[in-house]
């Protein structure tokens, strides 16, 4: 064995060669990485937010508004399918309408309800409610399933929703909600935000060098879903409050004016946001507050006009999630398609607002599961600390290894246990791993358990040699025996590392990483790296004797 | 060459070799397992050996079954990552008195169990809490202001919130970590050694894992996801160990044909102790370093690592092994694998 084999030596010198090449990025000042030429890996390992500093934030979006939303039209609905109405551009007769009282949906709103007052027109009603049903997302064939399902009892009608219609709309919301933040961070100006789905209904923001979350969180929390409605005046107020309130209106709450705390409006909306084309920050050129002006693209500048044209003296209200935010006017009808909401804006309010306005309304509220942040001097406190235990643990183990087994073996060991560093930081660039303070922690932890490859190999050769072996031959037992032992054990440590990796979160996956990829490089650097050292030596001195 | 070999190695851990009978004070060992994992059940049912645990049965409301909960409520220092809530971090100009902000947070209203802790320096503390009705907004503006009146010049640092349903979540996930963890290191060892000594590993484990979260529990030291992390590499480290005594083991098994159970276990032992030894010492010195320098936020982590290798050490020696002699063998011992025939 002492002879051996070229291929490795040729694998020891490559990978070595390959490693070194692949951890110089993280070792050289930004600046000469710049001046890399671009066929030499340039990859820098990730530093996780807890190193860095930054944000992170898990959302979880609101099904059941979206569930809800869906029936409340579908409710809505109802009540013309049954009554007969064509639909614009229904062909056909008028049909017959079907009598039917108690129309309503459930408190949660999962459930809608209606009961047919003629057992005779159950037939006919359901085939007309079952037209209301929207094909699912996703779903192809001929028995193509729609999203609602109708069942009935007696002379009672329930409709609620297939499950695999809310497994798709739940999906469709976090993929629509995923892209509404992206267009409202990328306005701030925040750094490389990572929003990622997590399992059905999870949207992760990781803003590294963000640790304000607030900001994040008021601009991510907020629907932002805008509408123009105009007030309902058929009744005063203070009735509507005392429970007399008209159907088809709403009474909602205008936190900005305390001698006006609650409008009476309309439901149906005149225009949206969705007709909004742009908002931006200015100020009121008489009064000079900071107000926020908008522009509708066409269809909605046409309605806003007809119903401003035609309700000129009655006041519209602009409302936000549902708070009205002011309730102007209308003093001439306003046909351009450009306006302006004012409301007791503060600057920063105003910003904030238009930000969210040209980012579009989430489709569901999103609720915050969980916060962390971590400020950046403490992520670079964490790094120097990291660094110091590094470099302490690495001195005192390689001046231990030293004192164990002399300045030859010892110094093989210390060499292998290099090129080990050299790879871990190799491969974690390469990979794109994460490095987290955990992970340095696996890191510094994994200096000390790597050279147990080499202890296990020493101390077989050894005996190997007190048992009277040569030299030659106590060194190749020691290999040949310990390698087993070496494979056996370490894969015990890989496998509670990789469950780890698979069961952890965020900084504890950064552990998993540096450990199980410790463990890998560990045992070539243990078994190749220092055969190879060993075997030159061998074959320089013939020692009859080993140093250990 | 023979001149270096009188001055190499300078220290010997272990002399050249050693004849130590270990099984002779297995059942001694045996005894102190078992004392010290009915101490760490005793430390879970009193808040790591710190209330009485009939006076908490007695003052918990509710049914058997809650009142059994609310013994073993506080068995650990649980942090938000498990338990749910805030933890925020205050920074004062001067020296923080933790008493002061303790009696200050029990007074607060919308706030439950609040638990303060010091961090890196004294001047810094950190707070955790359980907001009621899930209003942490409110609660953590509460905190602000109210410690700003007790800890005069105090900041805060960006909170951390982790809603329940997420601690609850990592919480199932932690748990089947270690379970998993476990049932693959029986059926590894199993499939490359024996069933038995699979089971007596499995037991080391299971003796390693309990011992530290009795460590845990009595120390108070914050139980989160880096303890589940700490305790996953513990069993790594302890199988690790476990699997070179075995290994060793199975190899005399081979040889001494004759020899009875108790002297290859002692022999196989005596042969890998100075490893052991030595592989325990270089791992120590690198948690040494992290512990000192590492800052308050890995410490709970490295503590509970060097309290494993410990452990781990100890049970490879004195619970895996000795634990396969008390299985009976099927009397298969010569038809083990036979993979490693080729060694020289």
């Amino acid at each position: 064995m002492l002879k051996l084999a070229r291929w490795r030596y040729l694998t020891v010198i490559i990978v070595t060669l390959l490693g070194i090449l692949w951890a110089l990025p993280n070792a050289l000042p930004p600046n000469i990485r710049a001046q890399y030429p671009g066929f030499l890996p340039n990859k820098t390992i990730n530093l996780g937010l807890d190193l860095q500093g930054g944000s992170h934030l898990l959302f979880e979006v609101d099904k059941d508004a979206v569930y809800k939303q869906r029936l409340e039209t579908v409710a809505d609905d109802l009540t013309g399918a049954l009554r007969g109405v064509r639909k614009a551009g229904e062909l056909g007769a008028r049909k017959t309408p079907i009598a039917f009282s108690g129309r309503g949906q459930s408190s949660d709103g999962s459930v809608v309800r209606v009961t047919i007052t003629n057992l005779s027109d159950m037939p006919e009603a359901l085939n007309r409610i079952s037209k209301l049903g929207q094909p699912i997302d996703g779903a192809s064939g001929v028995i193509a399933n729609t999203d609602l399902l109708v069942r009935n009892v007696a002379n009672n009608i329930e409709i609620s929703l297939s499950p695999e219609a809310k497994l798709a709309m739940s999906r469709r919301a976090v993929t629509q909600s995923i892209e509404v933040i992206r267009r409202r961070i990328d306005e701030t100006g925040t750094k490389e935000p990572s929003i990622t789905r997590q399992g059905a209904d999870r949207i992760v923001v990781q803003a590294p060098g963000e640790s304000d979350p607030e900001k994040l969180k008021s601009l991510i929390g907020q629907t932002a879903k805008l509408t123009f409605q105009l007030l309902d005046d058929s009744v005063p107020v203070a009735e509507a409050m005392a429970g007399r309130i008209p159907p088809g209106s709403v009474l909602l709450p205008q936190p900005s004016q305390p001698n006006e705390p609650f409008v009476l409006v309309k439901r149906r909306a005149v225009v949206s946001g969705e007709n909004l084309v742009d908002a931006r920050p200015s100020f009121d050129q008489q009064t000079n507050q900071p107000v926020v002006s908008f522009r509708f693209d066409g269809a909605g500048s046409r309605a806003f006009g007809r119903v401003t044209t035609t309700n000129v003296g009655k006041r519209f209200a602009i409302i936000l999630d549902d708070k009205i935010i002011s309730a102007p006017n209308i003093q001439s009808p306003i046909i351009g398609g450009a306006g302006v909401i004012t409301g007791g804006f503060t600057v920063e309010s105003a910003a904030e607002l238009s930000t969210l306005l040209r980012g579009g309304a989430l489709p569901a509220p999103l609720t915050i599961l969980e916060q962390r942040t971590v400020t950046a001097e403490l992520g670079k406190d964490a790094v120097e600390a990291g660094a110091t235990a590094g470099i302490i643990a690495m001195v005192s183990v390689m001046i231990f290894m030293f004192l164990a087994y002399g300045f030859t073996f010892g110094g093989f060991s210390i060499l292998a246990l290099c090129v080990n560093i050299v790879l871990i930081f190799a491969g974690m660039g390469a990979v794109g791993a994460t490095l987290t303070l955990p992970g340095i922690a696996g890191l510094v932890l994994t200096l000390g358990m790597a050279v147990d490859a080499n202890v296990l190999i020493y101390e077989r050769m050894r005996e190997e040699f007190a048992a009277g072996r040569s030299a030659a031959l106590a060194i190749d037992a020691g290999f040949a025996r310990a390698v087993v032992t070496i494979i056996d054990s370490h894969i015990t440590s890989l496998l509670s590392a990789l469950i780890l990796f698979y069961f952890g979160s965020g900084p504890v996956r950064g552990f998993a990483w540096t450990l199980s990829l410790g463990i890998l490089t560990s045992v070539f650097t243990a078994v190749l790296v220092s055969q190879v050292l060993i075997a030159l030596w061998f074959r320089q001195t013939r020692a009859k004797v080993l140093p250990i | 060459m023979t001149t270096k070999k009188s001055i190499w190695p300078l220290i010997r851990l272990v002399p050249k070799q050693t004849h130590y009978g270990f099984v002779r004070f297995a059942r001694m060992a045996a005894s102190a397992s078992v004392v010290l994992v009915i101490l760490t059940f005793v430390a879970f049912a009193t808040g790591g050996l710190r209330q009485n645990p009939i006076a908490e049965f007695n003052n918990a409301q509710g049914g058997f079954g809650q009142k059994i909960g609310a013994v073993f409520a506080d068995a650990f220092n649980l942090g938000i990552d498990f338990k749910g809530g805030v933890s925020i971090e205050a920074i004062a100009p001067t020296a923080i008195d933790m008493g002061t902000v303790r009696a200050a947070l029990h007074t607060m209203p919308g706030i439950r169990d609040p638990q303060v802790q010091g961090f890196d320096k004294p001047s810094q503390i950190m707070v955790r809490f359980l907001a009621e009705n899930n209003r942490n907004e409110q609660a953590i503006q509460t905190v602000k202001t109210e410690l700003a009146k007790v800890v005069p010049g105090v900041r805060f640092s960006p909170p951390d919130i982790v809603g329940s349903k997420v601690s609850d979540e990592l919480y199932r996930n932690g748990i089947m970590a270690l379970v998993a963890a476990m049932a693959m290191m029986l059926v590894y060892i199993w499939f490359r050694f024996e069933l038995q000594m699979g089971v007596g590993s499995v037991v080391a484990l299971l003796h390693d894992v309990v011992l530290t979260l009795g460590f845990l529990s009595v120390t108070r030291l914050e139980f989160s996801l880096t303890s589940i992390a700490a305790i996953l590499t513990i069993i790594g480290y302890s199988m690790n160990d476990t699997v070179v005594v075995y290994d060793r083991l199975r190899e005399n098994m081979r040889k001494w044909k004759s020899k009875p159970m108790d002297e290859l276990i002692d022999l196989s032992t005596n042969e890998t102790l100075s490893r052991t030894i030595i592989t325990g010492m270089t791992t120590l010195l690198a948690l040494f370093g992290l512990t000192v320098v590492g800052g308050t936020t890995i410490q709970s982590f490295t503590i509970a690592m060097i309290f494993g290798v410990f452990i781990g050490t100890y049970s490879s020696i004195y619970v895996a092994a000795p634990f396969s002699l008390l299985i009976p063998r099927s009397g298969k011992v010569q038809k083990l694998q036979t993979m490693h025939d080729d060694r020289p």
